[in-house]
């Protein structure tokens, strides 16, 4: 019993990351440029575009004031339209990157907002083109809050991911309501409690070292 | 090599401030090589004047002159060009946490697309003119505040520009870290040649680094000249206070204390300020005071100072006897072209013994 415990929670496990993995890198993908672009389109700003500025920003405190249960089944529709099914772990990673990117977008946001202002100020000083501002000063000089900000993300992500069970999801979370909750198997349910708690430990631990040694501010 | 022309910036009203009238018709001309000194309390427009010689700040009306070229009409890929011509140091360094001092001054050739090599080549000798090679891999945070200014003067001239602007490069230092500065962008502008602006609320920066110097005071421009004669004779009310800070510093706050005003009362003598300059400075004036008005006079207190290297001084001397004497001795001391003048009386009681 304890071997189909273990490969229950092996694969259990790899679920999880794998639906973890790939929506956090999505949603990077995409709520990176969208985060940099919220930063910088304000009035007065590098690249202003205050009308856009607005839309984009009521869109992503859109979708960020769905509760993700909700917006996981209310998206049905799109996700089988871009999943091809709605059931499954493949399936799975449409709502939670749905929901990491305006989250990512706002994180990006902030941790590029946070750089100094005389920061961008001397770079134009140099006749550095709005473009290299973003590549050269501001990802650079954000880049420990970006990493935080990814390092709770991904800890999110894995919440969510016990979430998206309900859709058939598949994933530790799944695996604890289905077996250890449903099927009265507490070993499974303490099983699957240990791992989160250790995956999630191990996460913050590894981002916040990152984020110290990316840090030169502080010495 | 700059010229502003009837310069004026006007911020528009907004969130229920009025519309700002920043700078009122500003006209500047600074010469080829000079160190040009801009002087202000906070608030007077210095930092919105500076901005507006690279275009950080647009001006809403008049023109803005480098090297001939009137740098509202550039495009943007012109400005950028022209941005890399022109250095700026700034108040607060505004360093790159994230790059070490050699990434620091790397940053304005790798926009340029600098190749690697010449990158290389050519901060190596920059971080040596400001005596940083030791520090070449530090980041800005292993650095005293007199270093990064350092780092911030490099990354300005490695572009090797045309002109450089100094905005309150000072203001964060401590006396000592703001002389080791001063005399450095001194060093570099005889060096290189090099065209300066300088920003200051000090008049300290501008006597011990200017050529010329302009005082802006409430948006224009209220006296400029020659360093020497703008703080040998002041005419305007703000550069006075301005001045006085380093000269009232000559006559102690407890001297200060016992020395009034008008009417003289019975007893007392009066107190003569001689202000020395230009070629008559070194004569041996006290002792032929003393002759010319057949009186003695007791040095209270005074400084000499060298500004541009000409002997600047001043005495506050206490005429031992009465207004008739005193009065003679202003005569003759304005008749060797210096300046004296009765601020007050004391009395003789009253002054410490020394």
């Amino acid at each position: 019993m304890l071997t189909q415990t273990l490969s229950l929670l092996a694969n259990a496990a790899w679920e999880t990351t794998y639906m973890v993995l790939v929506s956090l890198s999505i949603g990077t993908a995409l709520g990176g440029p969208l985060g940099v672009m919220l930063a910088t389109s304000g009035r007065g700003e590098l690249f202003q575009m205050a009308a856009f500025n607005r839309v984009v920003g009521a869109l992503v405190n859109a979708t960020r004031s769905i509760p993700f249960i909700i917006l996981a089944v209310a998206i049905i529709p799109f996700t089988r339209l871009v999943a091809g099914t709605s059931i499954g772990t493949g399936a799975a990673i449409v709502p939670l990157t749905v929901a990491a990117t305006p989250f990512i977008a706002r994180i990006i946001e902030g941790a590029v907002r946070g750089v100094d202002a005389g920061l961008i100020e001397a770079a134009q000083a140099m006749g550095a083109k709005p473009l290299q501002i973003v590549f050269k000063v501001l990802l650079p000089e954000a880049l420990p809050s970006i990493v935080l900000g990814l390092t709770l993300t991904t800890v999110l992500l894995i919440g969510y991911s016990a979430m998206v069970g309900a859709v058939g999801g598949g994933g530790l979370g799944d695996l604890g309501i289905r077996y250890g909750y449903q099927r009265f198997r507490p070993d499974v349910m303490a099983a699957v409690v240990v791992t989160l708690i250790v995956v999630v430990q191990l996460i913050q631990t590894a981002g916040d070292r990152l984020a110290r040694r990316l840090n030169k501010r502080l010495r | 090599m700059i010229r502003l022309e009837g310069l004026e910036k006007v911020y528009p009203a907004a969130r229920g401030q009025a519309a700002h009238l920043a700078l009122k018709g500003i006209d500047l001309t600074i010469g080829r090589g000079e160190i040009f000194g801009i002087i202000g309390r906070s608030g007077a427009g210095k930092s919105t004047l500076i901005r507006t010689i690279n275009r950080l700040e647009k001006v809403t009306g008049g023109r803005v002159l480098v090297d001939g070229v009137d740098i509202a009409g550039l495009s943007n890929a012109e400005l950028t060009a022209f941005r890399r011509r022109v250095g700026m140091v700034f108040q607060h360094f505004n360093l790159l946490s994230s790059r070490t001092v050699f990434g620091n001054v790397a940053l304005p050739l790798e926009l340029a697309k600098t190749p690697k090599a010449e990158i290389a080549a050519r901060v190596a000798p920059m971080l040596e003119l400001v005596g940083l090679s030791d520090k070449r891999d530090r980041y800005p945070a292993e650095l005293s505040g007199g270093q990064k200014q350092r780092v911030g003067i490099a990354r300005a001239l490695v572009a090797e520009p045309m002109v450089l602007l100094c905005d309150e490069v000072t203001s964060a230092l401590d006396p000592e870290t703001t002389q080791q500065i001063l005399d450095l962008l001194r060093d570099i502008n005889r060096r290189l040649d090099l065209t300066m602006v300088v920003i200051t609320h000090e008049m300290s920066v501008v006597r011990d680094l200017c050529d010329k110097v302009a005082v802006i005071d409430d948006g224009g421009i209220v006296e400029q000249g020659n360093v020497f004669d703008v703080f040998v004779r002041p005419e305007h009310p703000t550069t006075q206070a301005l001045i006085a800070g380093e000269i009232e510093a000559a006559l102690p706050k407890s001297l200060h204390r016992i020395i009034h005003g008008a009417p003289q009362k019975d007893g007392e003598n009066p107190v003569v300020k001689v202000v020395f300059t230009g070629p008559n400075a070194y004569e041996p004036i006290i002792s032929q005071l003393s002759r010319v008005a057949g009186i003695d006079f007791n040095i209270l207190a005074g400084q000499v100072d060298y500004i541009q290297n000409r002997p600047f001084g001043i005495l506050f001397v206490e005429a031992k006897g009465g207004l008739a004497e005193a009065e003679r001795a202003i005569a003759f001391i304005q008749s060797r072209n210096l300046s004296a003048e009765i601020i007050g009386y004391v009395d003789p009681d009253t002054v410490p013994a020394g």
